[in-house]
């Protein structure tokens, strides 16, 4: 059975990421005859040869510089299985939009030039990827034609990265040599490195394992909206609670507790959505599992609304209003210690104060070291305090109940990325 | 894009995941908004939004307005569609007329007589009118370059402007729809489906469309490579031939800049086949709109566009 990939690519400027993104796309057949003709025309009135790039780079301004600024998304399929494929910056300075990128990812692409190896931007993506969790990196060693396919550059490279990724808790990790300009290794095995005997990046593609299975984890269920429809029919007395699985598996007569109240009740029913042109309906089904968007149905009558938690009862996280976590910084303004914020986790929006800044990653060392304040694209440790009760998790357990956003209360700027620190302690 | 290969068809688990997350969306919008509202034109993108947007609140009716912006160009099945869905879902629906502002002049007919650019000020004016901050637009990422740029929860500051290269980062699925008083916000459940995708989905659901995105007879004339109908916005010029064809709408906009594709698929499991093994993207094939220029797409967003 075909299943979704998601995939998403980093690297330094002029790595060649968007070149690796138009040969793939290309060399699957997923460019159409009118979009191949647009790249062409445009390539031909700047006097050069057929530019990959241009099939991703969307902006006028990204074209004009031949730089990314903001993520890409494309769609493509082989016969295996369909990809969505985030094509992400590589300044420093769009940083955040990488990790915007990344968040959603299955499996994102590091891109080095085999001629630079590691830079200190190939560490900050691989703190990006091993931070929020990506289940596997590829490390795309790019424009492998131009060291004459040199064996030992390609090896060593590897060996950096290898090294840098176990400091960051990146287990699954494949290094390939390739050139997106010629091809070699994207799709189609290359003659020319002979000595290298891994996967095309899209044999990798194909292959991957997908998204982490959320559905042996215990039961959360945030409640989005409550539904009341208050008609005159079969559905005057519906209540509903809507949300999307978050982990577990949620079935008919399940024990829960519903937080942040703490109360026990029990799941009297399950039901999806069936709409034709003219009747707008439910069918009570069994159990949903984590990624289903569902009504769940309460026994007793108790004060849930959104913010609500419903969790399995013999695995609640109960509740928490202080959070140690490892934020990413992704806004101009720098962060200080005592900063008043809102946090955003699940469908609960609440006032916090950044209560203390523990440190901040060493992109050198790799190390955690003292910091009084966050900049842009810092990656640090912090503790909040919140003014409303939040069910959480850590984030190595659970991607949905153990990540948040912070947010500027005066104009709405998406302020950092946070995921809940293990209670044992450290995330990095 | 669409995909190319008519042996990778999309299957039940990736449609659910991407109605699971496209409900999701919808509540999430519900929840946070005060007063959003649907743009529905009667196309199937627009279509399919409302189809999930049903989903969503299901037993309970839709809780969003729709809005629709008549260029006074539209083809009269998808006006009788749009009529006859309002009629029997009991919807509230708001009609901004590019007509009314040609006719009292604060908008002027282009030289090339087509409206689609003329939508940006009575959409924006409608917003304002309404005070609606949430608006949703079935537009998909797969469909244009700078749609590819879109987050699903997208800003627009008190004029309407989208600014490109200054967007918030969007993590997971915790989509930030904060804003200040007169800014509002652009919200695409469906960024995430192609083309391909939309169509599985209606032949899947059975949802039904406006007669012309199936193959019907119909008088048409070549230009720049598009089949365009003979009628009161478009007429052959010198040296162009009607013929009758066989054809469907593969988008359907301003009839006097959507072209028709040739076509014998009469039902939604032959148009899969047909747009699986499409060598053209949708809007490559149908939109003279977008022809204009290297960024045509993204100067319109930027004014506040769909």
């Amino acid at each position: 059975m075909s299943t979704l990939l998601r995939l998403a690519t980093a690297g330094s400027v002029d790595d060649g990421k968007s070149t690796l993104v138009g040969r793939l796309l290309h060399d699957c057949k997923a460019i159409l005859a009118d979009q191949i003709a647009h790249v062409k025309t445009v390539s031909e009135a700047r006097g050069g040869d057929f530019d990959f790039a241009l099939l991703t780079d969307g902006l006028r301004a990204e074209r004009e510089q031949g730089i990314t600024i903001d993520v890409a998304y494309r769609y493509f399929a082989t016969d295996k299985r369909s990809f969505i494929l985030a094509d992400c910056p590589g300044h420093v300075q769009y940083t955040r939009n990488t990790v915007t990128g990344a968040s959603t990812a299955d499996v994102v692409i590091i891109l080095v030039d085999a001629r630079h190896g590691v830079l200190e931007q190939t560490r900050r993506h691989l703190a990006v990827a091993g931070l929020l969790r990506v289940p596997h990196v590829v490390l795309a060693v790019n424009k492998i034609d131009l060291v004459g396919y040199d064996e030992a550059g390609f090896t060593k490279i590897a060996k950096d990265v290898n090294e840098v990724a176990d400091q960051l808790g990146i287990a699954d990790i494949q290094a390939i040599p390739v050139s997106a300009l010629v091809g070699d290794n994207v799709v189609d095995k290359s003659a020319e490195t002979a000595w290298y005997d891994g996967p095309t990046l899209l044999e990798y593609l194909e292959n991957a394992t997908g998204r982490i299975d959320n559905s042996q984890q215990p039961l959360r269920f945030p409640v989005q909206y409550v539904i009341r429809p208050q008609t005159d029919d079969q559905y005057r007395d519906y209540r509903g609670y809507t949300g999307t699985v978050a982990s577990g598996t949620v079935s008919v007569g399940d024990q829960v507790i519903v937080l942040p109240a703490g109360r026990r009740t029990s799941v009297a029913g399950i039901d999806r959505a069936v709409v034709t042109a003219t009747s707008t309906a439910v069918v009570e089904r069994p159990s949903a599992v984590a990624g289903e968007a569902v009504t769940v149905r309460l026994t007793d009558d108790l004060d849930v609304a959104r913010g609500s938690v419903i969790v399995a009862a013999e695995a609640s996280p109960g509740t928490r209003r202080e959070l140690a976590a490892t934020v990413s910084w992704l806004s101009d303004r720098p962060l200080t210690v005592g900063a008043r914020v809102l946090i955003k986790h699940t469908t609960t929006t609440a006032q916090a104060i950044v209560t203390k800044i523990t440190g901040a990653l060493d992109l050198d060392t790799l190390g955690v070291i003292d910091a009084t304040e966050l900049a842009l694209n810092d990656i640090g440790k912090v503790q909040l305090k919140i003014a409303a009760p939040l069910a959480a998790d850590p984030y190595s357990s659970n991607t949905i109940t153990g990540s948040f956003l912070l947010i500027d209360a005066h104009d709405g700027w998406t302020l950092a990325a946070g995921m809940i620190d293990d209670e044992e302690g450290e995330l990095l | 894009m669409t995909t190319t290969t008519a042996s990778s068809p999309t299957t039940v688990t990736e449609l659910d995941a991407l109605e699971s997350e496209s409900i999701f969306v919808f509540r999430e919008v519900a929840a946070e908004f005060e007063r959003p509202v649907i743009l529905f034109s009667g196309g199937k993108d627009s279509i399919v939004m409302l189809h999930l947007a049903r989903k969503a609140f299901s037993p309970a009716g839709v809780p969003f307005t729709l809005l629709h912006v008549d260029t006074g160009h539209n083809f009269p099945e998808v006006l009788a569609y749009r009529d006859a869905v309002v009629e029997q879902l009991g919807l509230r629906l708001e009609v901004a007329r590019v007509e009314e502002y040609i006719a009292d002049g604060r908008l002027r007919e282009r030289t090339d007589g087509t409206r689609n650019q003329l939508q940006t000020i009575p959409l924006l004016d409608a917003i304002n009118g309404h005070r609606f901050d949430a608006v949703f637009g079935g537009g998909r990422r797969d469909e244009e370059r700078a749609r590819a740029k879109e987050r699903i929860f997208s800003l627009r500051d008190e004029f309407g402007q989208w600014d490109p290269r200054n967007q918030r980062p969007e993590l997971w699925s915790l989509y930030n729809g904060k804003h200040r008083p007169g800014e509002h916000v652009r919200v695409f459940p469906l960024s995430n489906w192609t083309e391909l995708d939309i169509w599985h989905y209606i032949e899947r659901e059975q949802i039904p469309l406006p007669s012309i995105y199936y193959a019907h007879e119909r008088d048409v004339f070549e230009r720049d490579g598009m089949l365009l109908a003979v009628g009161p916005y478009s007429q052959p010029r010198a040296g162009e031939t009607v013929a009758e064809r066989t054809v469907r709408y593969r988008t359907v906009g301003d009839m006097s800049c959507t072209g028709a594709v040739a076509s014998n698929a009469t039902t939604a499991a032959e148009v899969v086949v047909e747009v699986a093994a499409s060598e053209i993207t949708e809007r490559g094939a149908t939109r003279a709109d977008d022809r204009a220029s290297e960024a045509a797409m993204e100067d319109r967003k930027r004014e506040g566009y769909f």
